[in-house]
């Protein structure tokens, strides 16, 4: 059976998710079911064994994470799919993750919380604990699909910029987008841009955490004879715990400074009429759909809206809300939860910024968006 | 050390090194335990059985989580991998799956395993993943000062168990057995040689396999359990110690205080498929292999 399965096809966006993954070069998944993310796991246990990779069904989602680590430090691109409740359990490991530097990707289709909340229905409020969650101070790198093809195109991105910055990466869907069901395009295995992580190019001088200029250092696996320590204690180029402050500084330094130095290269966005916009609309995932249509009646009234779709929500792309905002009187920012972006974006919007909540469970609706936008125009 | 005092200059035979000193990370040490600790022995057991066994150094794998004993992925010279706490089994479990041919094993304490950690242990036990778990069982949680772990013997007194603990500690051996490992053993820090073969032997099986070592902790257990240091808890063991391979499960039960045995041994080894065995052969059958 083929890895990439090229063609046009009609398909759910969770099963788009885990064929993105394959495409990329996936071949370790642990899991742990959870709803909406169930059918990313289910559909890796069926196409995994025949592409000749491994999945495996964890006892919980701090173990399925564990496990990819552990199978990402041998070699492996690995991966995991779950919902808020899982995502919360992985979030000691998310940091494991990102101290030792081990590439991954964590696919989060959020659903209402919190607690057990919606387990079936829709939200977004896990922006932030993607960006906060586990403790400590570290960038997050998350993409937004607000389609089922961009559920195969992000997991493709996210293997690859786990792979290049050596971090884990979220794909943050909502169980909007996991559930629908519409055409995927899956390009031929040539025209799939594929990265791995820079390994090391020869024993001698080698240090595990020693960067390069692009403040990345190359990885070595286990059993390739590095005699290398890796801890998620603070530690030197060498990999061996220091605890003091300057190490902790030098440490937590590079790794903030090796998502920030390349935040411009990282953060992507799409946007649509907002040259001339007074209401720039920013939304992502499954809201987008609806901002989208508000940011057309809008337009069709007279009404000079525009709209920033994220495609990644971390790193943030504030460089360009603070462009917008030279021009733009006002931000309108929908999402399904209580206000998460939009306090991000009014961080770098200097003050008029008017979110448009939804507590989950649905859909947020276009009139919603419009009305707002309306507001803000009179 | 200065021969000077000694009255036997020119007598001593300076040694440039251990015969082991390639096994350990010489950089990082002297190592962080207290005297009289008994991971060093334990440590050194384990330098000896992965030198002497048949597998390449550089295809063994240490694993910890974290405390005193998870420290000591730190000091052997193989890959090694110091996790989060209690995690260090699944991630063990990746690993081996994404490179079968690394002989993985895990290294850990009694809390990080089987408190925190307990349900991972479980579960590749039930697997039967080709890993190895190696135990120090210190009767407490050393590294955060001396609190109550889950094997804390009924009335043994620890920072958290300040009127004697009152709670029913884990039989480790018969858990490991009873939930599906290929390989049991026990032996305290005294039983250095026995201690090394069951390493070798565990390290050379396929499948999932249990190693508990009974060892002193002065500092969290022995003082305040009237164990007293060390050595005097290895003279305990000298003592108490009985070899019994095909002990009874409640003869294993530790006590660690009056006539109560503590009875060591190799306690079970057995054969059956691996997970990675299974899954091949699942594989073979649906003809994704060949
Ligand atoms: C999630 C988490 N909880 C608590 C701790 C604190 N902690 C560090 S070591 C330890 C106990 C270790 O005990 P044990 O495994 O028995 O090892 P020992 O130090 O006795 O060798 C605890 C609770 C931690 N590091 N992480
Ligand atoms: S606290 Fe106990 S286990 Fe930890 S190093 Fe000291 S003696 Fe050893």
């Amino acid at each position: 059976m083929k890895a990439v399965l090229t063609g046009s096809h009609f398909m759910l966006g969770d099963i788009a998710c885990a064929e993105g993954a394959l495409a990329a070069g996936c071949n370790f998944f642990g899991g742990y079911p959870i709803t909406p993310a169930t059918e990313t796991a289910e559909r890796m246990a069926l196409r995994l064994p025949q592409v000749g990779g491994h999945y495996i069904q964890m006892e919980d989602e701090i173990a399925s994470l564990a496990a990819v680590l552990g199978a990402s430090c041998a070699g492996a691109k690995a991966m995991t799919a779950t919902s808020g409740p899982g995502f919360s359990l992985m979030q000691e490991n998310i940091g494991l993750g990102i101290v030792t530097e081990t590439p991954c990707v964590i696919v989060n289709v959020q659903r209402g919380g919190p607690s057990t909340g919606l387990p079936t229905l829709a939200g977004q409020a896990d922006m932030m604990q993607a960006k906060w969650g586990s403790h400590g101070d570290y960038e997050a790198i998350a993409y937004v699909p607000n389609s089922c093809q961009e559920m195969f195109d992000f997991t493709i991105k996210a293997f690859n910029t786990a792979e290049k910055y050596r971090q884990p990466v979220f794909v943050m869907a909502d169980e909007i987008i996991g559930h629908m069901t519409e055409r995927v395009v899956i390009p031929g295995p040539k025209k799939i841009k594929l990265v791995s992580r820079k390994r090391p190019k020869g024993k001698k001088n080698y240090l595990p955490f020693k960067p390069d200029k692009d403040l990345i250092p190359p990885m070595a696996l286990a059993g390739e004879g590095y005699g290398i320590h890796i801890t998620g204690l603070t530690h030197d180029a060498r990999g061996y715990p220091v605890i003091d402050e300057e190490t902790q500084h030098e440490m937590v330094t590079r790794l903030i400074e090796k998502i920030r130095r390349h935040a411009p290269k990282i953060w992507e966005f799409e946007e649509v009429e907002t040259e001339d916009a007074d209401i720039v609309v920013v939304s992502y995932g499954a809201a987008s759909r609806s901002a989208g249509r508000a940011v057309n009646i809008a337009r069709k009234e007279g009404i000079k809206a525009g709209l920033m779709r994220l495609i990644t929500a971390w790193p943030f792309p504030e460089k360009r809300i603070k462009e917008l905002a030279e021009s733009a009187k006002a931000f309108v920012v929908p999402e399904i939860n209580m206000g998460q972006i939009s306090r991000e974006v009014e961080r770098f919007a200097s003050g008029r910024v008017l979110s448009v909540t939804h507590a989950g469970g649905g859909m947020l609706s276009p009139e919603a968006v419009l009305q707002k936008i309306k507001e803000v125009a009179k | 050390m200065s021969a000077k005092g000694a009255g036997n200059e020119g007598k001593i035979e300076t040694v440039e090194g251990h015969p082991l000193d390639h096994i350990l990370r010489q950089d990082r040490l002297p190592h962080i335990w207290c005297p009289g600790c008994g991971l060093g022995s334990a440590m050194t057991c384990f330098a000896q059985a992965i030198e002497r066994v048949d597998i390449p150094l550089k295809k063994q794998v240490l694993l910890s989580g974290i405390g005193c004993t998870g420290r000591i992925a730190g000091y052997v010279n193989v890959d090694s991998y110091h996790t989060t706490h209690g995690r260090a089994i699944p991630f063990a479990t990746g690993l081996k799956i994404a490179n079968p041919e690394l002989c993985v094993t895990v290294f850990s304490g009694d809390g990080d395993l089987f408190a925190i950690g307990g349900n991972h242990f479980l579960h590749a036990a039930r697997r039967n993943v080709d890993i190895n778990v190696i135990c120090v069982n210190n009767f407490n949680y050393g590294m955060t000062g001396g609190q109550q772990g889950p094997t804390t013997p009924v009335e043994a007194k620890t920072t958290t168990t300040r009127y004697g603990s009152f709670e029913h500690p884990f039989n480790l051996p018969y858990l490991a057995a009873a939930i599906g490992a290929v390989y049991v053993s026990r032996w305290t820090t005294l039983h250095c040689r026995h201690l090394e073969k069951s390493m070798e032997k565990a390290l050379q099986k396929k499948g999932f396999t249990f190693i508990e070592i009974v060892s002193p902790c002065p500092t969290g257990f022995g003082r305040p359990n009237k164990l007293g240091e060390g050595l005097e808890e290895l003279r305990y063991y000298r003592e108490k110690s009985v070899i019994k391979n095909d002990a009874s499960w409640d003869e294993m039960d530790l006590h660690m205080r009056g006539e109560e045995p503590i009875v060591v041994g190799d306690f079970l080894d057995t054969e059956k498929p691996t997970y990675l065995e299974l899954e091949e052969q699942m594989l073979r059958k649906r003809g994704f292999m060949k």
